[in-house]
């Protein structure tokens, strides 16, 4: 599961993959919204990894 | 626009800035503990901040005033590039996630109040613990000068001039720190934020009804851009993408290596706090990137500055009745309050646990490192003062970038160390001096600029020099690891973790 806290990284840092004007969605060009959409995407994955977690050293 | 006073928006700014100056005096009986006795007490609140209380007194460190003030006037000047702090301020926290509560188990069970007193620990070396120390406190002044300038800012623009209103705002807030410790920006953090969310949230659902949605917004920033010319955009040129990348993973390495953001961890209760955090904390980063819009909401509303600093606050007066603006501008000057405070406090531990107790005092007293701290807490912030009244505000931005280069040198040794035993504190002192060294002098001869680059052939790329430092740094700790222990296989080697 800890993987998944790599996605990130990937998803953002790689940035031939966003830089682009189109789609744009509700005014915004895919530049930003994709950006913006990491923020929740990234959350639910931290999320995902803290519940699978096995309850260790919680203190 | 500035020049004439604006009464209702100033006397709505007073009104906010006298509720917190109260809040800072009363922050003392807060959770109460004996402050002047321990250094837990007044440098880490009693170590008892749960989960809410850790996310407004982190996130209200980490997004200061200057962010407020600085990231839309970097997008405003220079379009897609200066949305860096977007992908940074997200990617920091997987990294939190996955260290900071290893940290903070290690500095809980052993007391420790700094970064250095946790790389004492580990590596068992006076030297590499000293250059850790003096790191964070180099790189924390000049980013206490700039939060004085995201406050001047706004009281400028409300047309106070003269230095005398910053230098009595910021005597309050060395008063109520130095009485109430890190209780004080603890609690007044919660009015911040609250203040800038509702701030924020106005700003970006009214303004872009103003000025016909964000397409005209985003199209009114295209054409002042195709106008301008040169490197600026609304999306990257090719040349600017490894730039944009390097700063934002460099920046987001060094963001938790500061002394304020790690005060706001070894603050928390738990190692289960610090983790809830990094899931909840990017609530923040939308509201990061969404302020970094404004910088592109000042190209639809039309408004006229001189310097790109100035974007934020002409935008609220061109669009929004005084009251609001005395409001908004009261949010980012105690929006400034905050990490001003929790940075001196940590400038202050730094200097008492690593410098004084280490050199000077070795068998002082708790309540001894206490009063240490708090007299520090007022030397570094009367420092930072000084900074602004006396030396040209470029001063302040330029250390402030190489502040951030040099804190990211102290990962090796603060992060590497609670993972493995491998690397030797020579090793990590050698790999510190390497990328201070390199970083400084590159940035230095490249006019003070963050980014160097590296020709090979045809091709040239362009990165942000601290990342580059911080890899020259590892490199070279990594093999004067592997000569050293050729040449001394036994000694100097780190004592067991506790």
């Amino acid at each position: 599961m800890w993987i998944l806290l790599l996605l990130p990284f990937i998803g953002l840092l790689w940035v031939p993959f966003y830089n682009f004007l189109e789609p744009s969605l509700f005014g915004f060009p895919f530049f930003y919204w994709y950006q913006l959409a990491w923020v929740p995407i990234s959350s639910l994955l931290i999320w995902l990894v803290y519940r699978s977690r096995s309850p260790d050293d919680a203190h | 626009m500035a020049g004439q006073i604006q009464w209702v928006a100033l006397s709505i700014f007073i009104f906010f800035f006298a509720l917190v100056t109260v809040m800072g005096f009363f922050a003392a009986r807060w959770k109460s503990g004996p402050v002047s006795e321990h250094l837990d007490e007044w440098g880490l609140g009693g170590r008892q901040f749960g989960t809410w209380i850790t996310w407004f007194l982190v996130g209200g460190d980490f997004y200061t005033a200057y962010t407020v003030i600085a990231v839309p006037a970097l997008v405003y000047a220079v379009g897609a590039y200066g949305f860096f702090a977007l992908p940074y301020t997200i990617i920091v926290y997987p990294f939190v996630f996955a260290v900071m509560p290893i940290l903070w188990k290690v500095a809980y069970d052993n007391g420790y109040v700094t970064a250095a007193d946790v790389v004492h620990g580990i590596h068992r070396s006076r030297g590499l613990e000293l250059v850790v120390a003096l790191t964070g406190i180099a790189a924390t002044m000049p980013y206490i000068a700039l939060q004085l300038i995201g406050m001047g800012v706004v009281i400028k623009a409300m047309g106070l001039t003269g230095e005398l209103p910053i230098i009595a705002a910021f005597i309050i807030l060395a008063l109520y720190t130095y009485s109430s410790g890190l209780r004080a920006p603890a609690l007044i953090a919660f009015v911040k934020d609250i203040m800038i969310y509702i701030v924020v949230l106005v700003a970006v659902v009214l303004v872009p009804a103003k000025l016909g949605g964000y397409g005209a917004v985003f199209s009114a920033a295209n054409d002042a851009f195709v106008a301008k010319g040169g490197a600026t955009g609304l999306i990257l040129k090719p040349s600017q993408m490894l730039a944009y990348a390097t700063l934002a993973l460099g920046s987001a390495l060094a963001a938790f290596m500061y002394p304020h953001t790690l005060t706001g961890i070894f603050a928390s209760k738990s190692a289960d706090t610090i983790r809830k955090n990094a899931i909840l904390l990017p609530a923040y980063t939308l509201l990061l990137g969404l302020i970094a819009l404004l910088g592109y909401m000042g190209y639809a509303a039309a408004v006229k500055v001189t310097s790109p600093n100035d974007v934020v606050p002409a935008l609220f007066q061109a669009l929004f009745p005084s009251w609001f603006v005395g409001f908004a501008f009261s949010a980012i000057a105690i929006g400034a309050l905050v990490p001003a405070a929790v940075m001196s406090i940590g400038a202050a531990n730094l200097f008492t646990r690593n410098v004084w107790k280490a050199y000077v005092n070795p068998d002082i007293s708790h309540a001894g490192e206490a009063s240490v701290a708090k007299i520090t807490s007022l030397v570094v912030k009367l420092g930072a003062l000084a900074f602004i009244l006396f030396l040209p505000t470029q001063y302040a931005l330029d250390l402030q970038l190489l502040g951030g280069l040099w804190i990211l040198q102290t990962f090796p040794a603060l992060v590497f160390g609670l993972f493995t035993r491998w690397f030797r504190a020579e090793a990590l002192l050698l790999g510190w001096a390497a990328g201070i060294g390199w970083g400084t002098w590159t940035a230095w001869s490249n006019g003070l600029k963050p980014l160097a680059t590296l020709a090979f052939g045809d091709a040239s790329y362009t990165f942000y020099v601290g990342l580059g430092a911080l890899i020259l740094n590892a490199v070279i700790a990594a093999l004067a690891t592997v000569v050293i222990s050729a040449v001394l296989p036994d000694r100097g080697r780190a004592t067991a973790r506790s």
